[in-house]
């Protein structure tokens, strides 16, 4: 019908036949794996999905045969005990369990819908929740009737991942923040409007038309409302102000609480000694209340950040494979926690090394750029050290275990993190530096008052005072930066990057350096087929062998390859074996021999290659596929390939007078090609995360501001030290985890906008500040020269407050089509 | 003029009632998804059946 997938959106490549049926009409869908989740969505009448959805699914990759193998561990109470819950019964046979997962692939409601059905028809499972906004689900289950890998395969099975979280840990702590400022905010609103409802009357009627004691009445209520905000509501100001007093500095939270504070007890100081002309309930109630509002808009957009870095809570045991009687090979499954020093763990080629160790038997060559950056592979063998996170590449290690957990270099890394972090240098925020100087004059504006009616009037002088600290009430003061924060931070997230941090907006105009990291950040980070040269016109066919020899092969050049010659039906071989460094040799049904490895490997089969025109890419891995009878079939030129948006981002940031460096663990020549190519002119290259530390260390010295981009581990400490920083959505956890700002959908052109909407946010503050002090010039006057009564006082307050509110609402932007 | 002095405690006990309904709503976890439930009950159709009750 159409030329996209039926399941998920990808173009259908031309050959590929795996149709759908649905309501009638013969879809297609574009690979195997898409057609198996379409086909078990829709036999299980749960084929209105495809018609309530808003978006697309991911593609969906058939799951190899070792994970649905690991699923079967978390069925271990062990495993267990920290992320499910056992329910305790009165019926002893009974085994009800409840777990949080969390899933991965959710992209609108219809998912959730359809996650929930499907498994809730499953025999034992008892109840589902999913929650949409954070994509978490409880799953409730009798473990009798089915165990939890039934339950995480089947949610595999329609093409979404599930992954187990700790609930305990984070979650708690900010579910219950969230709970309580949603109290406070409610009480302060409640609070607000019947206080309101009292004042009115009393604004508004001339003098003696309320009776003395309807008037003392309408009072006490108001006091009795406005008690539960001064006590209750208003409390994190205080705690911010004792924090901010604690360390010797004045910040926002000062005046608001030296406003509610006095304004409250004069207030009832007035009420008991029945002075009328004192009494500002109201005012305190309202403040509070739009304070409050500013503070829980902004905290919401920024846990909607937090949701991208949520997976960092993932809990993944790590999986090992224990051989308990080495040198026997008998292997067994085990988490990485429970491994101990001496144990020899077995790595299969493409898997993560789990501790650091020292090789005993094998020799393979390791990706060490999660760490180093460097993107060409080590060769290593028996008796030399490893480290955990490298990525085996060829062949399998039999490891013993020297550090594990805390002890490894990996963690070393993530305290170097930790530390880097801590001695961030933090800018002082403008609305922080503003309000200090705007509470020393108030202060002094107030005593000069109090101090020059006491001499005429000793008895106005109290009540004068109080008008002049309530008509200078900071409300648009301290809701000019959070309103202004709120709508940019709500914007940048339409566009593709995530503010994690507070601080982020204020400090991205300052920016005068911006450092990148090579690999995984200019560059994709996985290897790519750049070019390709066949020897015979028959693409299919050839597409299909490199098809059938890879598709073992966890090697991450495989995996180019295979994506490369995308959706094939794979060509059957009797026999694939595997030549360490070299590549890959096997027999097809027809007898032929097939080899697919380095240019000597087929050498060694076909003679030498044939002359050509084509030349292969400067530092590109070159692999060809040949054949006994046929002789030489394909070359691929295969490389790490630079992102296509990264020039145009670059050029934008030059043309914005930024400085551009480039950083990073990898060759020399590596490096200084891909810096020649995006014009970049200082570079750095094999620079360890101690030395990217101390560059970044040296340009904050000469006074400059550092933008870090970076995806890896090793660039985490950096990320932390820099004055703003930048994770790609698919860097590592540590990346992320220390990162302001994160770029889920790694368009890196969003990043010279969020430069551009930061000033505009700054030249906001800006106008937003301005204008509270202008209206305190005009205000404070009235309110010193004692003409200006209340209810005038606390219009006032709530006009200008709703300005400041209407003019940062301005940086909230639609998402351009 | 006097039912004022009923009706104003009242309006103030009301409030409080009213305070303690949203305690209640926030606790029991009302709040904690905001888009889910409109999206759901869109798409959930009571003819499927299920195992809940």
């Amino acid at each position: 019908m159409s030329d996209s997938c039926f399941h998920c959106g990808l173009p259908v490549p031309a050959d590929a036949d795996y149709p759908v049926r649905y309501r009638e009409h013969t879809h297609r869908a574009c690979c195997a794996g898409c057609q198996a989740v379409a086909h078990s969505i829709i036999e299980s009448g749960l084929g209105d999905y495809y018609q309530h959805r808003q978006q697309q699914a991911g593609k969906v990759q058939a799951l190899p045969e070792e994970w649905l193998e690991r699923l079967k561990l978390y069925d271990q109470s062990d495993v267990q005990a920290s992320f499910v819950r056992q329910e305790n019964s009165e019926d002893s046979n009974a085994d009800i369990r409840e777990a949080a997962l969390i899933l991965e692939g959710i992209t609108c409601a219809a998912c959730i819908w359809l996650n929930e059905q499907h498994l809730k028809r499953l025999d034992g499972v008892l109840s589902v929740e999913i929650n949409y906004s954070s994509h978490r689900a409880r799953v409730r289950w009798d473990n009798r009737r089915l165990v939890l890998s039934d339950i995480l395969q089947a949610i595999s099975a329609i093409g979404y991942r599930a992954h187990p979280y700790d609930s305990e840990r984070q979650e708690q702590l900010a579910q219950k923040n969230r709970k309580s400022a949603i109290n406070r905010l409610w009480v302060a609103g409640l609070s607000m409007m019947q206080v309101m409802m009292y004042a009115v009357p009393v604004y508004i009627a001339q003098d003696g038309e309320i009776a003395f004691e309807y008037l003392w009445l309408l009072h006490w209520a108001s006091f009795a409302l406005t008690l539960p905000v001064v006590v209750y509501s208003a409390w994190p100001f205080y705690q911010g102000t004792w924090r901010d007093l604690k360390a010797k500095r004045v910040g926002m939270d000062t005046p608001v609480s030296i406003a509610v504070l006095v304004t409250f007890i004069a207030s009832s100081y007035a009420l008991l000694s029945r002075t009328e002309h004192g009494i500002y309930f109201d005012s305190v109630s309202m403040f509070v209340f739009l304070l409050l509002g500013g503070r829980y808009l902004e905290g919401m957009a920024r846990r909607r950040a937090g949701a991208a870095t949520e997976s960092l809570v993932k809990l993944v045991p790590a999986f090992a494979h224990r051989l308990p009687e080495w040198p026997q090979p008998h292997s067994q499954e085990t988490t990485v926690a429970s491994l101990r020093i001496d144990d020899v763990v077995l790595v299969k080629a493409g898997e993560t090394i789990p501790v650091d160790g020292i090789i005993v038997q094998g020799h393979s060559r390791l990706n060490e750029a999660l760490l180093t950056g460097e993107s060409q592979a080590i060769a290593r063998q028996e008796g030399e050290a490893v480290i955990a996170g490298t990525l085996n590449l060829d062949s399998p290690l039999c490891i013993r275990t020297t550090h594990t957990g805390q002890n490894t270099r990996l963690a070393a890394i993530v305290r170097l993190l930790d530390h880097a972090l801590a001695e961030k240098p933090r800018l002082a925020v403008l609305a922080d530096r503003f309000a200090a100087w705007f509470i020393s004059v108030l202060l002094v504006v107030a005593v000069l008052t109090f101090v020059w009616w006491w001499q005429r009037d000793a008895e106005q002088a109290l009540w004068i005072t109080v008008a002049v600290l309530v008509v200078s009430c900071p409300c648009a003061l301290s809701l000019a930066t959070p309103a202004a924060l709120a709508a940019a931070t709500g914007t940048l997230a339409q566009r593709g990057i995530l503010i994690a941090r507070g601080h982020t907006l204020e400090t991205l105009p300052q920016i005068t350096d911006v450092v990148f990291d090579k690999t995984g950040t200019l560059t994709y980070g996985t290897p790519q087929v750049l070019s390709q040269y066949l020897f015979s016109p028959d693409n299919d066919a050839i597409h299909r062998l490199v098809a059938g020899l890879e598709a073992q092969s966890e090697h991450p050049l495989a995996k180019a390859l295979l994506q490369h010659v995308g959706a094939v039906e794979a060509a059957t071989f009797l026999e694939v074996t595997n030549r360490v460094g070299s590549g890959l040799e096997g027999y097809s049904a027809e007898g032929d021999c097939l080899r697919l490895g380095t240019l000597s490997y087929i050498s060694e089969l076909c003679g030498p290659m044939p002359n050509t025109a084509w030349d292969a890419p400067a530092h590109a891995t070159v692999v060809a596929l040949g054949s006994q009878l046929q002789g030489w079939l394909a070359v691929y030129a295969l490389g790490d390939e630079v992102r296509d948006d990264a020039a145009p981002m670059l050029q934008q940031l030059q043309q914005q007078g930024l400085q551009l460096h480039l950083l990073s663990g990898d060759r020399q020549s590596a490096v200084a090609a891909l810096a020649e190519q995006l014009g970049i002119s200082t570079w750095h290259a094999e620079a360890t995360p101690e030395r990217k530390l101390d560059y970044v260390a040296q340009l904050q010295q000469q006074q400059k501001r550092v933008l870090m981009v970076g995806d890896g581990v090793n660039d985490a400490p950096v990320l932390a030290k820099a004055d703003v920083s930048l994770a790609m959505g698919n860097g590592t956890d540590v990346a992320r985890a220390s990162a302001d700002m994160i770029l889920p959908g790694e368009q890196l052109t969003a990043l010279p906008a969020a430069l551009h909407l930061a000033r505009q946010t700054r030249q906001i503050v800006r106008q937003n500040l301005w204008w509270a002090v202008g209206y305190n010039l005009l205000a404070l006057p009235l309110a010193v020269s004692g003409y200006l009564t209340p209810w005038l006082a606390s219009l006032g307050m709530a006009c200008s407050s709703l300005l400041v509110v209407g003019n940062a609402l301005r940086l909230l932007q639609r998402k351009p089509r | 003029m006097e039912s004022l002095y009923l009706l104003i405690p009242l309006s103030i006990v009301l409030v409080f009632v009213i305070g303690v309904i949203f305690w209640w709503a926030t606790r029991s976890g009302q709040f904690d998804d905001l888009e889910g439930p409109g999206h759901r009950i869109l798409l959930d159709d009571d003819d499927q059946p299920s195992t809940r009750k």
